[in-house]
């Protein structure tokens, strides 16, 4: 059995205050790039599982739910790849 | 009365704690995270620190700790348990309390004396402060931006679950007194229940003059005088 891969994109909601991006932001603004508008920041995880199909999904959601992301403050995507 | 202070790989607030039960004259014990045994301990206090190195989340794997899972069924049971700091954001992410702690909104580490105001005394661990007393107590964290929904902030105001409130030293609640950007001043909340309480200051820095303050004692003082007068079995 071929492990399955994922990639897991951990992003603050729409309207939590992210501190890191205003600061990156402002960086980007002072090297002279005053068309960016907006950053925020996030982080992501690749995973590896040794589980196929839908079962493997449903792991890899849960791991996402209830460990990579903070369901208060945060909202994840998964992208799998083969 | 039995206080249990856990400790978590990472954690460097746990002899403060330890300490600070013995200036307090009560009998105190270490947990270990790898143990799910309470040791029959009254209360448990979540040190602060830097569990699981910050991995991930602050909090985020010392929730998955044998020791936590303990913890939890004490605490849904009506057991005490005090969250400090790094053992804040445990409770947090551990669903014992509502929300989450963001990074500091200045990008900083704070680490210094701060004002709080307790805005409601008739809580287990606030029993011996004044109505709106001010406490001295110190900070020391990066992420103890108190973050909330603005509706859950209204349901936490009408249960008077917000504990603690920064302020400056006369007691008003102003940005100036806010080391950290937390929604509406937060410092310290409780469960609904009134049993389990999280706080971003260290009371345990601030049991005795000498530190600057012995303010942090009467933290604890009230929570043995709230256990001695059966306040904590009553809730339970």
């Amino acid at each position: 059995m071929s492990n399955k891969k994922a990639t897991v994109f951990v992003r603050l909601k729409d309207g939590v205050l992210d501190p890191q991006g205003i600061t990156i932001q402002k960086a980007i603004l002072n090297m002279g790039y005053d068309q960016v508008a907006s950053v925020r920041s996030g982080r992501f995880f690749e995973l590896e599982i040794n589980a196929e199909g839908e079962q493997g999904d449903k792991k890899i959601e849960e791991i996402c739910s209830k460990l990579l992301s903070n369901p208060v403050i945060e909202n994840y995507t998964v992208e799998y790849e083969k | 009365m039995k206080f249990g202070v856990v400790t978590f790989p990472g954690s460097n607030c746990d002899y403060d704690a330890y300490t600070a039960i013995k200036v307090l004259g009560e009998e105190v014990e270490f947990l270990w995270h790898k143990s799910s045994d309470l040791l029959n301990s009254d209360v448990i206090i979540l040190p602060g620190g830097f569990s699981y190195g910050d991995y991930l989340r602050s909090g985020a794997i010392a929730r998955f700790s044998p020791i936590m899972k303990s913890v939890k069924e004490f605490a849904q049971s009506g057991g005490l348990v005090i969250g400090i700091c790094n053992g804040f954001q445990v409770l947090l992410e551990s669903g014992l309390l509502p929300g989450a702690l963001l990074r500091n909104a200045h990008l900083r580490f704070a680490g210094k004396y701060i004002y709080i105001k307790v805005e409601n005394n008739s809580t287990i661990f606030t029993s011996v402060c004044q109505p709106g007393e001010v406490l001295k107590i110190p900070i020391a964290h990066m992420d103890g931006n108190y973050y909330n929904f603005d509706g859950e902030i209204e349901y936490l105001k009408k249960q008077s679950q917000i504990i603690f409130r920064y302020c400056d030293k006369d007691g008003n609640i102003s940005e100036a007194g806010n080391p950290n950007g937390s929604i509406y001043n937060i410092a310290g909340i409780s469960n609904k229940e009134g049993n389990v309480i999280g706080m971003m200051p260290h009371p345990e820095r601030a049991v005795e003059n000498i530190l600057g303050s012995s303010d942090g004692l009467k933290i604890f003082e009230s929570i043995v005088k709230s256990f001695s007068k059966g306040m904590a079995i009553e809730r339970a």
